[in-house]
């Protein structure tokens, strides 16, 4: 992906308001999702293997895993630095192999370089959609996935897409492009 | 990751953004919810919230279903990330810092800064440990001249308060850019609507709301808004954002909230232990302003531009200061920048100085003496005695509200009147 910060180093004086159309057109060809796509996705969406699941609870993919796991997703935790033990009180395996439920989704909390090493066991086991988070973009993951007729989601959280379709990002003031003119009803499955 | 696309125009996102129909009555308009606490559903729920791992209200202190609407709809109107809302503009601008400084780092800010803000960044601030270094921002070799890596960041007015001075943002954000810091602007006196910050590279935004978003002159409110392009990461300046945060049991808000974690560190931690929160009651008059804002904008500017060339021919005035006019040297950065109009707020001079300027503001029918800008109603003021009180001769001088100068804020009346009122007095004066 065009980062800001090659485009600075350059040492010419392009104008900002140039570099922000620029990067904002590079993004819209790679990872633009119209949000009935993303909408569909969480929606048909019911098991979600998630690899890179940390067991500390600072972290991002340990926050996500406890959201998804509260609007009733069923979260597989996919760690082999974990394995055998329970995050978030739900079994982790060391592959996604190992899991012996249908998957329909693989959310990868990894760099944009290790995916390519991960490629070949998630399209074993057919998922139907591929979740990267943000910042990972893999193009290799994208072309091969779409071949084989799988989803693709590139530098999104499904955390934040969930509830910037939901209502619930604007709670915290941030901006979700979205706008309502029927009463939403917020899916939520708190125990 | 990247800011949400906008697939509607700014006059539609005036009126619709960040709202929607009450999820419980269908209330169409947004509620003033008038609630301190909200339940939540188990310990286990509120454990979760207090975590910051669910996204929900706690506390209005922290977050409130009004306020939300308004932060979310500025948001969306700046082309920004997130937003985080609070009592005053002052308020902004101290929560907008509280994550970048600690004692003895600096801050460069543009000299032509209104003056409660220059007040605030060089005496309140003071205290904190925080060091302003006011520079001349309409040359941007001023900033470069003096940057060095004690500097957290830069503040600017993109339009200032009363000079009508405009900066040159592309210029002043590149090299903000180079110095790895952010560009913060107040955006109070242009308004999204005749400008938009972050489209020119600036990286957060604060507002007094009062103003233009208000419009009406009924409500006091700040926000900071973030454009989520920062790289937090970038640098080792910033602890607050890419440390472990210790009341939060060693998050990193850089980090776990990535494009919006900036915000979510002002709300969760400086307006947490600040506390100046908004009021929901305060923030329904402000949903209710933006939704004319772009109506409104357009007539100040069209009212201003009438008087100021009304004024412009007046033989008791010896100068006016007014960006819109052909001859005023920011005419040409202003045509860049804000081709819609420079708003209504101006000062002009007379050649009988400071004592016919008294008379002026003693003689005046329609146009009201008071310290604020950005209200239906055309307001005058004299900033040396008023507004810009507390600063020296020199700063006053500086900061463009010399003795002899007078502000006004062309209202919404008809421009006429204006005029007449106007014509009246200074032929008494």
């Amino acid at each position: 992906m065009l980062k800001k910060e090659y485009l600075l180093s350059l040492k010419i004086e392009i104008p900002y308001g140039l570099i922000n159309k620029v990067l904002k057109m590079k993004n819209k060809l790679t990872c633009n999702y119209e949000d009935q796509y993303i909408r569909n996705i969480l929606d048909k969406t019911k098991n979600i293997a998630m690899i890179g699941l940390s067991s500390s609870w600072q972290r991002p993919s340990y926050f996500v895993a406890k959201y998804l796991l509260d609007r009733g997703y069923k979260v597989f935790p996919v760690n082999p630095k974990e394995a055998g033990k329970k995050i978030l009180n739900q079994k982790v395996y060391s592959s996604i192999l190992e899991i012996n439920e249908k998957i329909d989704m693989v959310d990868i909390f990894r760099k944009s370089s290790d995916i390519d090493i991960l490629t070949n066991d998630i399209l074993k086991i057919k998922p139907s959609t591929i979740w990267l988070q943000i910042g990972v973009i893999n193009c290799k993951i994208d072309t091969l996935a779409k071949k084989n007729k799988i989803n693709v989601v590139m530098d999104r959280c499904p955390k934040i897409e969930y509830s910037r379709l939901s209502g619930e990002l604007g709670w915290a003031g941030i901006n979700s492009g979205t706008f309502y003119n029927k009463r939403r009803i917020i899916r939520s499955i708190m125990k | 990751m990247t800011v949400p696309k906008n697939n509607h125009k700014f006059e539609t996102r005036t009126i619709h953004a960040g709202a929607a129909p009450d999820p419980t009555t269908g209330a169409r308009n947004t509620p003033i919810y008038q609630t301190t606490a909200y339940t939540f559903d188990s310990t286990e729920h509120a454990a979760s919230l207090f975590n910051l791992q669910n996204f929900g209200f706690i506390y209005s202190r922290l977050g409130n279903p009004t306020v939300s609407v308004l932060e979310e709809r500025m948001a969306n109107l700046e082309n920004g990330r997130a937003a985080v809302a609070c009592s005053t503009g002052h308020s902004a601008q101290l929560l907008a810092l509280h994550p970048l400084m600690e004692p003895g780092d600096r801050i460069i800010a543009s000299q032509n800064l209104y003056g409660g803000s220059i007040t605030q960044f060089s005496h309140a601030f003071k205290k904190f440990g925080w060091h302003v270094d006011f520079v001349d921002a309409t040359n941007v070799k001023n900033i470069s001249k003096i940057i060095n890596p004690k500097h957290k960041c830069i503040f600017v007015e993109s339009l200032s308060n009363p000079t009508g001075i405009i900066l040159d943002i592309e210029k002043i954000s590149l090299i903000a850019n180079k110095a790895k810091i952010p560009l913060i602007v107040d955006n109070t006196m242009a308004s999204p609507y005749l400008f938009k910050p972050f489209d020119w590279g600036a990286d957060i935004i604060t507002h007094s709301l009062t103003k233009f978003v208000g419009g009406h002159g009924n409500s006091m409110g700040g926000i900071v808004i973030e454009s989520g392009m920062f790289d937090w990461f970038q640098s080792n300046k910033y602890p607050s954002m890419t440390m472990p945060t210790e009341s939060y049991h060693g998050l990193i808000f850089a980090e776990t909230f990535g494009d919006f974690g900036y915000s979510m560190k002002i709300r969760a931690d400086s307006l947490r232990d600040l506390g100046s929160t908004l009021s929901p009651t305060n923030a329904f008059y402000f949903i209710n302003g933006l939704e004319t804002l772009h109506l409104r904008m357009e007539r100040h500017c069209i009212n201003a531009l009438k008087i100021s060339k009304f004024l412009e021919k007046n033989k008791k005035v010896s100068w006016v200061s007014y960006a819109g006019l052909e001859n005023n040297k920011y005419n040409k950065l202003a045509k860049k920048l804000m081709n819609k109009g420079v708003g209504p707020v101006f000062t002009f001079g007379l050649k009988d100085g400071y004592e016919a300027g008294k008379k002026l503001i003693s003689k005046v029918k329609i146009f009201s003496h008071v310290a604020n800008v950005g209200d239906t109603r055309s307001l005058i003021l004299h900033p040396a005695s008023t507004t810009h009180n507390q600063l020296s001769d020199t700063q006053k001088i500086k900061a463009g509200a010399g003795p002899d100068v007078i502000r006004v804020s062309i209202g919404l009346e008809h421009y006429q009147d204006l005029i007449q009122d106007l014509k009246n007095a200074l032929s008494d004066v």
